[in-house]
């Protein structure tokens, strides 16, 4: 149907299409909504055409100008490594001492350290480096080897009681239950003794009589007076830190069974100077010395 | 018998009020307004307004002010890249944005204030529309002459006379606009040095764009839009209708003595027919630069510029009748005028419980900025506790916990500041990688106008600790002036220690 029906009050043609007596305005689109309308869709063939943009069943249309955002991420990453490569470079270079003096290198190798911390040491020691139960905590000032900057990076680096590594830390105490060393008896009476050196003994008789097994079974390593010794990795049994409790149930079954924790000897998956930045990172904890 | 005024002195104006109420319609396109020129007590008081006005604007950005050798020397700056706001001996930090904030309520309710005594005068003097549009009619004028001249060259066909004088109009108009856009930038960067940075197409992009888009709305806006902008995009005649009373001075015309208007004042006299003053001359309407006709009382798009009041009081001059038959006056006044009570606008209005409410919450939070400015520290800190882990205990059974602080030093000056802590007893504070202060307090400086962030170990010994959480607070203090800032913060320690 065709219609020049004029409305009166505006002057525009009516669509002829009425409804419950009201009739419907032939208004069309504003001319410069029209026009941007089309540059939109010629915009839009050039950028199919420019840009990757139609998905096949394998692969994508490439576009003319070989566009695609991971090639910019690749060259954002190649950007930020050739950035990076200076400190890299003196990190490799220097010793671990003298980048902990260098305000900028000891900035970059505890950022460093600490993102490579959290993708690998995490899952052991914690994402605040508290540890547990049987992995130590790397906040305090207890070092089972030693706390330098060069003793953690050895570590590190080599692992402990870790067979694939030649160089790994290693140190053995015996399971005086299991391998009938010592009698159960006497087992309680050098843990009450190990108890008294930090004045938590609750049996002085038991205490005393510890004393003797103590000297002639634990001295050699946890020495006279029980400060422990690094070169062996035996801690320390009379300041307030336990690697594994220090309630006489866990000290008794730690004699009986002993404990033999191991970790990884990250040298073989970790490039040397991710193992200086993470060395310097675990120094600055709070702990290092 | 009644005497009229002496019209035969008075030309009448062919002029429409284009916007005038019955002209409203959703239909019809922008009829174009041709203000005449015009002049009096309120046309040289907007010249001296503009003049003001845009005097503070160019120049502003051009004062120095010595801050010393760490600060920027610019009077007025927002500084975006360094997130600081300069204003003469005033520096504002991101966090002390209040005062910004402060000073925008301000000018809302003195917007209030100077709307409910003298009305619409921001709109009508000082708004930058306002400004930008009468400085383009400026231009107009003084190319294409004044408002007949106009309308006899908008009719006419092109010709190069017409070309050449459309072309000089637009080509200063875009020079004015482009003056507007570019003195904008210079608050937000060292005006000389990004001068000669623009001037040498070494300017950061953002500097083009910004001058690209202020130079495109100014002269649209006040080359084309014009009126439309006021009446149309602009939310304040709507905010500004309602904060309106019978005691706020609008423009008004007085017409229980202009009325009835008439062109034929002898014939009518004659007659012994009724005379008002109005002489139906249309000089009121011809002025409007909104395109609207005042005698039909108070509208919507009247921006009061009172330039009817001038044009009418000329009329009136010439015709020897007494100035003000379009005034400033209060509905009130207009009452009482109309009764035959007095003639005379009376400034009683200004003081009434409305008005001083304003004034006085508008003084009070003045005053409050003003005091808290003169007092306020330019030294801050923040404490951080460490969440991860929460305290670690040490081999010897003393519990550390470490603490991130952030000392803001907001003086232009380098300054060293003692940190220590106060509040928990036998505790030792150390910065990390150092060891502890034997003084019991760390020296700190920090560079002029910075943050320094350190991080902070407090240890405090076995014996000591009592409860699983010790307030305390850590004290930093100006070592060289008598500043001090103090922040309360905790101390855990693991249950059943």
């Amino acid at each position: 149907m065709t219609s020049t029906e004029r409305d009166p009050v505006s002057g525009t043609e009516t669509t002829g299409h009425v409804w419950d007596g009201i009739k419907e305005l032939n208004t069309p689109l504003p001319r410069w909504w029209i026009r941007t309308f089309y540059v939109t869709i010629i915009w839009a063939v050039g950028y199919c055409i420019a840009y990757p943009a139609v998905p096949l069943i394998n692969s994508v249309t490439n576009g003319v100008l070989g566009y695609s955002s991971r090639a910019e991420v690749a060259v954002e990453l190649t950007k930020a490594k050739a950035a990076q490569q200076k400190y890299r470079d003196k990190i490799a270079k220097l010793s671990l001492a003298e980048i902990r003096k260098d305000k900028d290198l000891f900035q970059f190798a505890v950022a460093g350290g600490r993102s490579a911390y959290a993708v690998n040491c995490v899952q052991c020691h914690g994402s605040g480096a508290v540890g547990s139960t049987g992995y130590p905590n790397l906040n305090d000032d207890e070092w089972l080897w030693g706390g330098n900057l060069e003793q953690i990076a050895i570590t590190i680096a080599h692992g402990i009681r870790f067979d694939e590594d030649e160089d790994t830390r290693i140190s053995e105490m015996p399971a005086f239950g299991s391998d009938e060393i010592l009698t159960s008896p006497q087992i309680n009476d050098t843990a009450e003794y190990v108890l008294s050196l930090s004045s938590k003994s609750t049996d002085g008789i038991a205490a005393r009589n510890g004393k003797t097994l103590y000297a002639e079974n634990c001295a050699p390593c946890h020495g006279e007076t029980g400060a422990g010794n690094r070169e062996l990795g035996a801690p320390s049994l009379r300041d307030a830190i336990w690697l594994y409790g220090s309630d006489k149930k866990t000290i008794v079954e730690t004699i009986s069974k002993s404990r033999k924790g191991v970790m990884p000897a990250w040298g073989q998956r970790l490039d040397p100077l991710t193992i200086k930045q993470l060395a310097v990172y675990v120094h600055s904890l709070g702990g290092g010395e | 018998m009644t005497v009229g005024p002496i019209s035969d002195a008075v030309d009448r104006i062919d002029a429409e009020a284009v916007n005038s109420k019955e002209k409203r319609s959703l239909y019809k396109a922008r009829v174009k307004i041709f203000p005449k020129r015009t002049a009096g007590t309120f046309r040289s008081l907007k010249w001296h307004i503009m003049a003001v006005t845009l005097a503070i604007y160019y120049v502003t950005p051009w004062l120095r002010w010595d801050r010393g050798p760490y600060a920027p020397d610019q009077a007025v700056l927002v500084d975006l890249a360094n997130r600081r706001f300069y204003f003469f001996s005033i520096e504002i930090w991101p966090h002390e944005f209040i005062y910004i904030a402060g000073l925008l309520i301000m000018a809302g309710i003195g917007l209030f204030l100077v709307t409910s005594t003298v009305g619409r005068a921001w709109c009508g003097y000082t708004c930058p529309q306002t400004v930008w549009v009468d400085l383009f009619l400026v231009v107009e004028r003084w190319i294409e002459g004044d408002r007949n001249a106009r309308i006899k060259l908008d009719k006419a066909p092109w010709s190069s006379a017409k070309v050449r004088k459309r072309l000089a109009k637009h080509i200063i108009w875009l020079i004015i606009a482009l003056a507007t856009g570019g003195a904008w930038i210079f608050y937000f960067a060292d005006a000389p040095t990004l001068a000669q940075n623009f001037l040498s197409f070494q300017a950061p992009f953002v500097a083009y764009s910004t001058v690209a888009i202020l130079t495109a709305t100014t002269y649209v806006f006040a080359g084309f839009m014009r009126e439309q902008v006021c009446t149309y995009m602009c939310p304040w005649p709507r905010i500004q209708a309602a904060m309106l009373d019978e005691d706020s001075l609008v423009v008004t015309y007085n017409d229980y003595r202009g009325e009835p208007r008439s062109r034929h004042q002898k014939k009518q006299s004659q007659l012994e027919a009724p005379i008002g003053d109005c002489v139906d001359c249309n000089q009121c309407v011809a002025v409007c630069p909104m395109g609207i006709d005042i005698r039909d009382g108070q509208q919507l798009e009247c921006i009061t510029c009172a330039l009817c009041i001038d044009a009418c009081d000329n009329v009136m001059e010439k015709v020897g009748r007494p100035r003000g038959l379009i005034s400033y006056a209060t509905l009130t006044d207009y009452n009482h005028s109309a009764a035959g009570q007095t003639s005379k606008t009376t400034f009683s209005s200004f003081i009434r419980p409305r008005t001083f409410i304003y004034f006085g919450l508008w003084s009070l939070i003045g005053l409050a900025i003003f005091a808290t400015l003169l007092t306020r520290d330019r030294l801050d800190l923040s404490v951080l506790h460490d969440r991860n882990p929460v305290f670690v205990r040490l081999s010897d059974g003393s519990i550390r916990n470490g603490y991130t602080i952030k000392i803001l030093n907001m003086e232009a000056r380098p300054r060293l500041f003692t940190v220590r802590i106060d509040g928990l007893p036998g505790a030792i504070i150390a910065q990390a990688g150092l060891s502890a202060s034997p003084t019991g307090q760390l020296y700190i400086d920090v560079d002029p106008d910075k943050q320094r962030q350190i991080k902070v170990y407090v240890t405090q010994p076995k014996g000591d600790i009592r409860d699983a959480r010790t307030a305390f607070s850590f004290l930093v203090k100006d070592r060289n002036g008598p500043e001090q800032v103090r922040h309360e913060t905790a101390f855990h320690a693991p249950d059943g220690r």
